[in-house]
């Protein structure tokens, strides 16, 4: 049963939404989702990344030896994860602060690793390109929402990007933020509440 | 055999590729990544230290090469006199390279103040170098000598308690920052006349 082009792209949206449904690549959703720009900004140099090393993976999949294919997907997704780094230290550098280490880990992120495997290796160049970008389109809406959801409750505001912002006491001053939301055990108790109401959805 | 050779082969050939395009990348983002730095990292810690000054110090800047690194130096301008200069050092500390921006009174040999651009150390404990002023702070107004310690290594900083090695790093970044500067004041002199115009 050999999904079309379209199937490989959207599964990654809901069926295997990464964090959510497959509950992969934990680290980055539960350490940079205090804001929804954090979250965003990780979920798109992760998505550039997956792209990225589909692409090249999958083209490159007939000359590399079964035998190092680890070693060549961890060459690739390192070369790529840097040049995001780069280009985030040159172009967003107060957001690349913030995400700081988390950056660089976007080399052991289960996800990219993953799809490197599972898929690219045994796809063609269009197929791989589909499925990266919605397994990162999913990823970037997971975090961006955790986040939302944590920085409302833990700030009282909603950061998409730069100023580009809400803030919940101007509308309602008696709200009191509680800050636990985005601190570490905030992080488990919010992802523990989105995975229930996920499971919910889906289980209809 | 042959599976091995092909294996040597795609392996180096990818590794060398891969090196190359960071090396390309890395060539290409290296002013701009030095231009948000300065705008973000060293910009505040300048601003900071050269409070009051007549002139831009950010704008006013000129390079020298100390031993094999090329450094950047900050001119500020005070009682219309460009007397005061300001630059990086590091020194290692708890969690990696702590960069101190130092700034020294060329006319009275004083340091003008300390102020802390990048760390990775302990937020709580060894962030407070940055965050707080106590220890930087310390560091106005004395004179350039041969170094300054902390207490605890008999000199006259008051470490941050919890935080002795970030403390000992900052005091070592300044130390290397008074040597710089002695060894190449003649240097710094003739460069610092051009902005005096």
């Amino acid at each position: 049963m050999a999904k079309t082009i379209v199937q490989e792209f959207t599964k990654g949206l809901w069926q295997e939404l990464p964090p959510f449904r497959l509950v992969l690549g934990l680290c980055p959703t539960l350490g940079v989702t205090t804001s929804m720009e954090n979250g965003l900004g990780m979920g798109i140099a992760t998505t550039f990344v997956l792209v990225g090393a589909n692409l090249l993976i999958s083209m490159l999949r007939s000359i590399i030896p079964a035998k190092v294919r680890i070693a060549c997907f961890i060459i690739i997704i390192a070369a790529f994860v840097t040049i995001v780094e780069l280009l985030m230290q040159a172009y967003t550098y107060p957001l690349y602060l913030k995400l700081g280490v988390f950056i660089p880990l976007i080399v052991v992120n289960c996800i990219v690793l993953g799809r490197a495997e599972a898929f690219a290796y045994k796809n063609n160049i269009s197929r791989s390109m589909a499925d990266g970008l919605g397994i990162g389109i999913g990823f970037t809406l997971s975090l961006g929402a955790l986040g939302a959801v944590r920085e409302l409750l833990g700030y009282g505001s909603i950061t998409v990007w730069g100023d580009f912002s809400y803030n919940l006491l101007t509308n309602f001053p008696s709200f009191q933020p509680f800050t636990f939301m985005v601190q570490a055990p905030g992080a488990f108790i919010a992802l523990g509440l989105m995975l229930c109401f996920i499971n919910v959805v889906g289980s209809k | 055999m042959n599976e091995m050779i092909k294996m040597v082969v795609v392996l180096t050939v990818l590794a060398s590729v891969a090196g190359g395009v960071l090396a390309a990348v890395n060539q290409g983002t290296a002013s701009q990544i030095e231009a948000q730095q300065l705008q973000f990292v060293k910009g505040p810690a300048i601003n900071n230290l050269m409070a009051g000054s007549a002139n831009n110090p950010i704008e006013d800047r000129f390079k020298l090469t100390v031993g094999d690194v090329e450094r950047s130096f900050f001119v500020g301008k005070f009682d219309g006199k460009p007397s005061t200069v300001a630059f990086e050092s590091f020194a290692k500390g708890f969690g990696g390279d702590i960069g101190v921006m130092v700034a020294f009174n060329m006319e009275t040999e004083k340091l003008k103040g300390a102020a802390v651009t990048i760390h990775s150390e302990t937020p709580g404990l060894g962030a407070n170098a940055k965050e707080k002023p106590d220890l930087v702070a310390q560091f106005s107004g004395l004179p350039v000598s041969e170094g300054v310690k902390v207490t605890k290594d008999g000199g006259q900083i008051n470490a941050i308690s919890g935080a002795t090695i970030t403390s000992r790093a900052v005091c070592d970044a300044v130390s290397k920052a008074m040597g710089t500067y002695q060894q190449i004041k003649p240097e710094i002199q003739q460069e610092i006349q051009k902005f005096g115009k």
